[in-house]
């Protein structure tokens, strides 16, 4: 029989969380730039410490304007709750250490943001938590790289840079046979293209500074409840999770999964850490975040419809080799993108030049709309050089392990006319065309 | 806590953070239909920490009490007496949700009628509706796609787009709460023994089936040993706060009426919740 439903992405985009302010009346959401929030008596802020009752108390944990945002997120990406965090890789660090301590481990995919790979590759390991990186394609690799102490699957729905699309159903599944929930970073396609809870990943994280804010104006993350994981099964059957379903020192003995049976991981996480760590986001940061998140569903479609219209253009070029979009029949996970991600692939891909890195460095110093910087999912268009820039920590068998070669570069579309940019791409190319022949190397010789 | 009973399955109660203490108020909290006790989180820690012992329950077959389930709503309010009573509790009052209210009518109507057992005190039922039928087709989807019926159930249940900070705090969206609840005890029950179909439209048939909801109302005002309260929603769509008026005025409750939330009145407007259940108890305070 036909019933409710719950409203549209366009509607919550705009909505969720967020009414009219019932003192002032104020339509846009307010920004409450207040660290702190008076008590109504001594019983009222005792009763606010000790989860008795609902409410804020210093913006480190939550604050009103904030508090919009994480429920905006959490309606969109189909989440209980939400937590926003200073940056994305803050979020990262919030899911793993609400879950993981020394002598744990996880296994992540390969295909990773050169942050996350130093997070889990360089840094962690300081503190006892160490990483088993697989391909994401490889299943019985994720598989065989489970241990014991293992406490987090975690990978991107779309990798960065080759683009390897996540099979998050078979991840989180296999997840889900041994107990462990599955972390996806959304970034790139944003809640607009793939929703990961729908498929079964209990728990989403997103660098809101790209296309969510998507105006290169401001640093932030969100990290997703699911709550679609069962914790309490995962610790009965398999002797996980712990932290979330026995006694906690830090809070009386609490213990999460019982104070909300679905919601124990966004429990702890803001009432941990949240309150130890701190990472929280600015309200300020918050608020800009919100106005890009109004926007959401229109920029994404432009995203995309431009980024196919780049791609079938480079697609053509004799000095462009791999493309890795995976729209294109060519690239390994095409099939995958198209059950996925039926809405499109998002609009940051990369290619490589053939050619030198000379070639490269003309191509990208020609370039006048894109922008030369580190960033993704601006409302400009970007280019960057991966393996010398985002990836640079990473040797020449990580880089390749990440499907990065030395001539590839990264473009993130924007949202000008499609014209203007392949036109920008013409030029460049010619440019590292001569640039080429200066050097003596045949542009189209596939020299790569 | 696990309360275990010789010969009895064990039964699962939130304790609201604090263990039970001689000689305090007892507060029992009964949740509705294909939820479980952590409806009742914030009030629970509320009242535990302010002079009452709580037990907001997980009925049989629900959350982490094992089945088997209670076939009616009548066997649900027995079981929940013998608890009290096993558990050495000569009065209570008890505050149930949706189901939950019609559970704890109908105990305080077998309290009435029998004069034995644990009192109640104060009857506070919330979103509630007496008689409170369930449509056909809803009971039909239920059978069939419980989890259809779910998102269905989470569309009429709530009426804000912009809810409070509730259960587990600010950042919620209570319609992927409720959701995932709702799922997980579905999940949780697979199997349980008594249901027909599942335990939602198990749950959903016994509040279709009680029939004797106003008559227990007359048993429990005649009785004249429990105060009544009615807490509704003025957007409640699972339950009109019309349908609630005739029971409210044969128990001689006091009702109020909360403006903004609608059925799932717990999540999104707690502080109005607490509000109306500390007025309600606020005489039995110590």
């Amino acid at each position: 029989m036909p019933g409710p439903a719950d409203p549209g992405f366009d509607t919550l985009a705009l909505h969720a969380g967020a009414a009219p302010d019932p003192t002032t009346g104020a339509r846009a959401v307010p920004l409450h730039l207040s660290t702190s929030f008076v008590f109504q008596s001594a019983e009222h802020a005792a009763s606010l410490f000790n989860l008795e009752r609902a409410g804020h108390v210093y913006s480190r944990l939550s604050n009103p304007t904030t508090a919009v945002l994480e429920q905006r997120i959490a309606a969109l990406d189909a989440g209980l709750g939400a937590l926003a965090t200073a940056s994305g890789q803050a979020a990262l660090h919030l899911a793993i250490s609400t879950l993981a301590g020394s002598g744990h481990h996880i296994v992540a995919s390969t295909a990773l943001y050169g942050g996350s790979h130093n997070l889990l590759h360089y840094t962690l390991p300081r503190f006892g938590i160490h990483t088993t990186f697989v391909r994401p394609g490889d299943i019985d690799g994720w598989r065989a790289a489970i241990r014991p102490e293992t406490r987090l699957l975690f990978g991107e729905s779309i990798g960065n840079p080759g683009l390897d699309v996540l099979d998050i159903p078979t991840v989180a599944q296999l997840g889900r046979d041994h107990g462990l929930p599955l972390l996806v970073d959304a970034t790139l396609a944003t809640p607009w293209l793939q929703r990961p809870t729908d498929l079964g990943a209990a728990l989403v994280m997103h660098s809101a500074t790209k296309f969510l804010c998507g105006h290169g104006t401001v640093i932030g993350g969100l990290l997703v409840d699911g709550g679609n994981f069962d914790w309490q099964a995962a610790h009965e059957q398999h002797g996980r999770c712990p932290e979330l379903c026995e006694p906690y020192d830090g809070f009386h003995g609490l213990v999460f999964a019982e104070e909300n049976t679905v919601a124990a991981f966004a429990l702890r996480a803001r009432r941990e850490g949240l309150r130890d760590f701190g990472a929280c986001l600015s309200p300020h940061s918050a608020w800009l975040i919100l106005q890009g998140l109004e926007t959401l569903p229109l920029r994404m479609a432009r995203h995309v419809e431009n980024t196919s219209k780049v791609v079938d253009f480079l697609s053509k070029q004799p000095q462009v080799g791999r493309i890795a979009y995976p729209e294109l029949d060519s690239h390994p996970d095409h099939a995958l993108a198209q059950r996925l991600l039926p809405k499109g692939c998002g609009a940051v891909f990369s290619f490589d030049l053939k050619g030198g890195r000379e070639q490269g460095r003309a191509f990208i110093e020609a370039l006048e709309l894109f922008s030369h910087l580190a960033n993704v999912g601006d409302a400009r268009s970007l280019v960057i050089h991966p393996a010398s820039t985002t990836h640079f920590r990473m040797d020449d068998a990580a880089l390749a392990q990440a499907g990065i070669g030395p001539g590839t570069i990264r473009l993130s579309i924007g949202l000008e006319d499609a014209a203007d940019l392949i036109e920008d791409l013409k030029r460049a190319l010619k440019v590292a065309e001569k640039a080429g022949g200066k050097t003596g190397a045949n542009a189209a010789g596939g020299r790569a | 806590m696990k309360i275990q009973r010789p010969n009895l399955p064990d039964v699962y109660a939130y304790t609201g953070g604090r263990t039970p203490q001689p000689g305090l108020p007892w507060l029992v909290a009964v949740h509705g239909a294909l939820n479980d006790h952590c409806v009742w989180t914030y009030p629970a820690r509320w009242f535990a920490h302010h002079g009452w012992n709580v037990l907001a329950l997980d009925l049989p077959g629900h959350g982490r009490s094992p089945g088997p389930v209670l076939p009616d709503i009548e066997a649900c309010a027995a079981w929940l007496r013998q608890l009290l009573a096993d558990q050495g509790i000569a009065a209570a009052s008890v505050v149930g949700h949706s189901m939950g209210s019609l559970i704890g009518l109908e105990a305080a109507a077998q309290a009435a009628g029998d004069g034995a057992g644990p009192r109640i005190d104060h009857l506070v039922m919330v979103g509630t509706a007496v008689p409170m039928p369930v449509s056909d087709a809803l009971l039909a989807t239920a059978a069939r796609e419980p989890l259809k019926a779910i998102d269905m159930v989470v569309a009429f249940a709530h009426a804000r787009l912009a809810g409070e900070p509730g259960n587990p705090g600010p950042g919620t969206w209570h319609n992927t709460a409720s959701r995932q609840l709702s799922r997980r005890i579905l999940e949780r029950a697979a199997g349980v023994a008594g249901c027909e179909h599942n335990l939602f439209h198990h749950d959903f048939s016994l509040c279709n089936r009680y029939a004797r909801g106003l008559e227990a109302a007359d048993a429990v005002a005649a009785a004249g040993h429990t105060r009544s309260h009615l807490v509704l929603a003025r957007r409640d769509r699972m339950t009109l706060p019309k349908a609630a008026v005739e029971v409210g005025r044969r128990l001689g409750a006091d009702t109020q009426l909360l403006d903004a939330p609608g059925h799932d009145l717990m999540q999104e407007d707690p502080e109005g919740l607490l509000a109306a259940l500390r007025q309600a108890l606020g005489h039995a305070l110590r």
